[in-house]
């Protein structure tokens, strides 16, 4: 059992700086994902974690323990990477071994753990295999068993799942979601696919150009994004997001943005109110009749997948908006349909960003 | 028609026809055959000249014009002579041709007998008779310098020289191409660049300072003194480096996170994924250190530590070359570089077949 602690981590390549100031804890037993963009510095992070980069200033406090000075090989942590990284010239036996066999282990005790980490993965048949013999969803096995069996104080995951394709991505998906429910060992997994996220994570942290955005449960961050990339980021097809302008009127706060106005609950303490940027997740938007409506929109574009149906339309001055529904609509391009944002899953930003409200009372 | 042939397997004849499609010759097919001849050619030429040349007798190695094929002189037993004679054809006065044998030469007259009758000996102008000459091996070449020469001697001081001084090559080289592909440190370029720069010094430059400092080291007339002083080549640390820079780095981590020493990435992971080019040193190490000559000369003056090719130079006298000797004992030291060629060849063309990188 393992905690993590991040102290006001910094890294530099040269001036440019790519991580600025990173405060994390990370609880022992944790999944936790570091989400982002690409570039976003979740990757360096890792390895700064890792120990393959030292940080430019901070501490890295594994333990109890500031291990900044300690190389990888000593912070007794286990990685894998995108790549898998398997030795070639090895078998699948050697490749697990390899970590084993580093740290002075009997003979007897090796093959133990290597034959017991190969029948969790269910690799045992391929043990005498080279890595190039294998499929791709194999070589992640011994990529994960190579880390298993080490019995690290925590495991490291560099977007472990993104060479696989969709269908195995899945599967390994809920394989390492049981994994980590069986082993319960702490865990940090970098990835930039927000559903991998959302899946997987006990806890999600979501870095953008070498900051924290936000730290949460994953339907923390869906319900109550601190700020519009967050709101932009989780959530797939992303959140709709316009920009506005507040205007009072008769006892309630209408919603500029073009000719449309769409009235709120004065309730919401706006202080600048020039410009201001509210949010409707796809789900959260109704469609009703002309009377209830808030907007009119033309349809742009409809997905009907079956058991949902995504629209893309257009109000008159605004930007695109997508809208789910369940079940299959009798929608046509060029239809114009009547729009209701549901008041209690709206989402207000003020003109940095930064969330006013996540929720708007009737 | 090229994949129907590929797929039942190409015959050697079937690749000596083969031509770019089409049932017709084409220009480019004939160009191509013409120009692929010369090129065998000028490479197979002197090596095959050399070999059959190895074969000749001294005298036919001499003669004029010379011949391709190794031939000697047919020589009967003739009575009244102790030793054999060697056989002529003759043109006599009259048109005819006789089979003579020669007793001895006066200028330009030759004093001849016929076989048959020994006891009549007949005059005829040199320019008028003609060798008769036969296929004939001179196994004696390879034979004698094998039996009167300490060539087992220099062929086990070459061996040992190649072998030691290939595998001292290979691994500081491996070590130093190591060091400047793996880790990043400032300077790095600059101390690669200095590596490669010494390549422009040639070995006639430093070989008085070099013999010096065998000198002092006690090392001279010891195959040391061959082994050492060229060990670190630049050419091998260039080599090796540029190729441990295209290994994946996340081999390199993925072992540094298995707990594995510097050493042991050295040794357990960067060098068996680099055997292609270690194999290309190997052989280039191999060529180098068994056909050195200068070096070894300067500093071997011992007859029982001479290398092959310090040996071969011993049969070049002052005044005398024994050719015959020198050409044997050439294709004697070119088998061994040959059969390294051949068997780690592959070992060139072969990338890094087998990664297990995505």
């Amino acid at each position: 059992m393992t905690e993590i602690i991040l102290k006001d981590v910094r890294k530099a390549y040269g001036d440019v700086e790519v991580i600025h100031g990173i405060d994390l804890s990370i609880d022992s037993g944790k999944f936790v994902v570091f989400v982002g963009p690409s570039g976003c510095g979740k990757s360096t992070l890792l390895r700064i974690i890792a120990g393959l980069e030292g940080v430019t200033s901070g501490d890295v406090v594994i333990d109890g323990d500031v291990v900044n000075a300690q190389p990888a090989s000593e912070r007794g942590l286990a990685m894998v990477f995108q790549s898998y990284a398997l030795y070639p010239h090895m078998s699948v036996y050697k490749n697990m071994a390899f970590g084993l066999e580093n740290s002075k282990m009997p003979r007897e005790e090796i093959e133990k753990r290597v034959n017991d980490a190969a029948s969790m993965l269910q690799i045992t048949p391929y043990l005498k295999r080279r890595p190039k013999a294998l499929s791709g969803g194999q070589r992640q096995r011994v990529a994960i068993g190579r880390a298993i069996v080490r019995d690290p104080k925590a495991f490291l995951f560099d977007e472990p799942l993104s060479n696989l394709d969709a269908e195995l991505r899945v599967a390994m998906r809920k394989e390492l979601a049981g994994l980590h429910a069986k082993l319960g060992g702490t865990m940090i997994y970098v990835t930039h696919d927000q559903v991998e996220a959302m899946t997987l994570a006990n806890t999600i942290v979501v870095l953008n150009a070498g900051r924290i955005e936000q730290v949460g449960a994953p339907l923390d961050l869906y319900n109550r994004p601190q700020n519009t990339f967050v709101a932009g980021f989780i959530g797939s097809p992303r959140m709709n997001l316009v920009d506005a302008a507040a205007e009072a009127s008769d006892g309630r706060i209408e919603l500029v943005t073009g000719p449309q106005r769409i009235a709120i609950s004065s309730s919401i303490r706006i202080t600048r109110s020039d410009k201001i940027t509210f949010g409707a997740r796809p789900e959260h938007i109704e469609i009703v009749d002309e009377k209830d409506a808030d907007i009119a929109a033309t349809v742009d574009l409809s997905e009907q997948l079956g058991g949902e149906t995504y629209l893309y339309c257009t109000p008159e001055g605004m930007p695109q908006l997508t809208v789910h529904q369940l079940g299959q609509l009798p929608v046509h391009r060029g239809q114009e349909i009547h729009l209701r944002f549901d008041r209690a899953a709206m989402h207000l930003f003020d003109g940095d960003g930064r969330v006013i409200a996540n929720g708007i009372p009737q | 028609m090229a994949d129907a042939q590929t797929a039942s397997g190409r015959s050697i004849a079937g690749l000596l026809t083969a031509r770019r499609g089409g049932a017709s010759w084409h220009w480019t097919d004939v160009f191509t055959y013409v120009y692929l001849a010369f090129g065998v050619c000028l490479m197979f030429g002197p090596v095959l000249w050399l070999a059959l040349s190895s074969f000749k007798t001294p005298a036919g190695l001499l003669e004029f014009p010379p011949t391709l094929l190794p031939l000697g002189q047919i020589e009967v037993e003739v009575d009244g002579h102790d030793k054999p004679l060697p056989l002529y054809k003759v043109t006599m006065e009259d048109g005819t041709v006789r089979e003579l044998a020669q007793i001895r030469r006066i200028g330009i007259i030759a004093q001849m007998v016929d076989p048959n009758d020994p006891e009549t000996s007949i005059r005829v102008p040199i320019a008028s008779r003609e060798p008769i000459r036969e296929f004939r091996v001179a196994w004696e070449n390879y034979t004698k310098p094998l039996e009167r020469f300490n060539f087992l001697t220099y062929l086990n001081n070459s061996v040992i020289v190649t072998v030691v001084a290939t595998l001292i090559t290979l691994l500081i080289n491996s070590m130093a191409a190591f060091g400047l592909a793996i880790y990043e440190f400032k300077g790095r370029n600059a101390v690669m660049l200095f590596v490669i720069g010494t390549l422009m010094i040639p070995i006639t430059i430093i070989l008085v300072p070099a013999y010096l400092v065998v000198t002092q080291l006690n090392m001279v007339n010891t195959l040391w003194a061959v082994i050492l002083p060229g060990a670190a080549t630049p050419t091998g640390v260039f080599l090796l480096r540029q190729y441990m820079l295209t290994l994946p780095r996340d081999l390199i981590e993925a072992a540094r996170m298995d707990k594995a020493s510097e050493w042991a990435i050295y040794w357990r992971i960067v060098l068996p994924l680099s055997l292609p080019a270690i194999a290309v040193l190997a052989i280039f190490s191999v060529m180098w250190r068994w056909n050195d000559f200068l070096w070894p000369l300067v500093v071997l003056n011992r007859s029982e530590v001479y290398t092959l090719q310090i040996g071969l130079n011993a049969f070049q006298g002052e005044l005398d070359v024994q050719w015959h000797y020198v050409l044997a004992m050439t294709v004697v030291t070119l088998i061994p570089v040959a059969l390294v060629f051949a068997f780690l060849q592959r070992f060139i063309t072969t990338g890094i077949a087998s990664t297990g990188m995505k």
